[in-house]
């Protein structure tokens, strides 16, 4: 589904992705996890070219992100994000951040889109918010606002960039909760996360992130339970 | 002071502060249009769009009104030959120079905006076009709107400098009074109060229609 070679990203002289080799499968939820700084955030940003890769190939379901010829647009529309502050749309309620896309991007009448966002909103259980603003809702409640809003336009992969690090520890739950449902439904999914519960739990695959590389990788029973790498097994000790 | 001089006037002074509200309207109106596509144009990222509309609103900035009218009304014609015709000229000059403020206002207004909204909806699939328009405007327009009241009253004050290609609106008004009568003051003093009383006017309804669209997104609707 997602084939990355020799993916580079220079900020300036900083070299923030030394060469990223990866392969994603149909279907994989793949954590990359990894001490601030590390550059899981900018390859996640790569992959939908939020970011714009310094050199390197990034193919999302046989079609090539980078290069000149290629229509960014439409492949968003079938890789969707969800960002660790939310940044849902404060002038619109949560139905019509939902809807906005859909309606604009993929063309979809009115009464479509409305279709599409009430079963997204009662998927993530927030049928009764439906004309909340962002301002009226909680952490947890804005970020699974945020995941149906991505999901509406029916992607192919979801990638998240740190969704539980800026709630409050008691809403964290509630917004995994959705996450291993996507998971268990078969999305593809390549979540950002510090959260070593879910990896270990939703995580097909966890990759370990250091200094711009890729240091190791495997199951989540192969990182978490016997690293090869003391830099890898320093983190865990840290972190869990 | 003649009361009863002020009370004959007035009628005139009245119908000439009319064709002020008339000027500012259609100056800050055209400056709106005007402003928004220099501002999209100057944070395009598009390097000669961007350079031209930072010309353009340094120039007009730069420079004094008065003489932007006199270059409209005086100069222009006579390097491309035609005949002025006076509101028009004072028409166009207002709305060029509050282009450029208004240009500023909203450049200011779209990067106050949080850079995550663009990320959330170019990475939905929209255009920056689209996002820009759905997303980015709106919420830029509404952190806009004192600002843009604030030269709105600038712009009405500054329409007394068409009176210098006899325009008549109120400043001109009053200067036309005075050459056939000796009572000055009565004059000035009624011009001044219709200025203040249509500044002040439009100070509480860019007041209104603030409060109006903080209601609009805020707790006060119900959930």
């Amino acid at each position: 589904m997602i084939v990355v070679k020799d993916l580079y990203k220079k900020f300036g002289n900083l070299e923030v992705l030394k060469g990223i080799n990866c392969h994603i499968r149909e279907q994989e939820v793949v954590c990359v996890i990894g001490p601030s700084g590390s550059g899981k955030s900018t390859f996640l940003r790569c992959l939908n070219r939020l970011e714009e890769p310094t050199s390197g190939e990034i193919i999302i379901d046989n079609i090539p992100v980078t290069g000149e010829k290629t229509n960014i647009n439409l492949i968003r529309q079938e890789v969707g994000m969800v960002f660790q502050r939310f940044n849902l749309f404060p002038h619109l309620t949560a139905l019509e951040n939902i809807m906005l896309a859909p309606m604009k991007v993929r063309k979809k009448s009115k009464k479509e889109a409305m279709e599409i966002a009430e079963e997204l909103l009662a998927k993530v259980g927030l049928t009764e918010k439906r004309n909340a603003y962002p301002e009226q809702l909680s952490g947890g409640q804005q970020q699974r606002v945020a995941i149906a809003r991505a999901l509406a336009m029916k992607p192919k992969v979801m990638l998240f960039d740190e969704p539980t690090s800026a709630l409050d520890p008691e809403v964290v739950g509630e917004v995994l909760n959705v996450m291993k449902t996507l998971a268990k439904e078969g999305m593809t999914m390549v979540v950002v996360t510090h959260e070593m519960g879910f990896a270990r739990e939703v995580g097909d695959r966890v990759i370990f992130m250091d200094d711009g590389c890729f240091l190791e990788e495997g199951t989540p029973d192969e990182i978490f339970n016997n690293a090869k790498y003391d830099r890898t097994r320093a983190f865990l000790s840290k972190i869990l | 002071m003649r009361w009863d001089f002020i009370a004959e006037i007035l009628p005139k002074l009245f119908r000439a502060s009319i064709l002020t509200l008339e000027l500012t309207v259609a100056g800050i109106s055209i400056g709106i249009v005007i402003g928004l596509i220099t501002s999209l144009m100057r944070i395009s990222g598009i390097k000669i769009f961007s350079a031209a509309a930072k010309v353009y609103v340094d120039f007009f900035r730069g420079t004094p009104l008065l003489v932007q009218i006199a270059i409209i009304h005086y100069a222009l014609p006579v390097i491309f030959h035609y005949v002025p015709v006076a509101i028009v000229s004072g028409v166009i000059a207002l709305g060029i120079n509050s282009g450029a403020y208004v240009a500023e206002i909203f450049r200011a207004g779209i990067q106050s905006i949080d850079k995550g909204q663009m990320e959330a909806a170019r990475s939905l699939g929209m255009t920056w076009g689209q996002a820009m328009r759905y997303i980015i405007l709106p919420q830029a327009f509404k952190v806009s709107i004192p600002p843009l009241g604030n030269e709105f009253i600038a712009l009405l004050k500054d329409s007394s400098l068409v009176s210098i290609i006899a325009v008549e609106e109120l400043m001109t008004t009053g200067r036309l009074i005075m050459g056939k009568t000796p009572l000055v003051a009565e004059i000035w003093f009624s011009v001044a109060m219709l200025y203040l009383i249509m500044t002040s006017t439009i100070a509480v309804f860019v007041n209104y229609v603030e409060r109006r669209l903080q209601i609009g997104d805020s707790s006060q609707r119900s959930i």
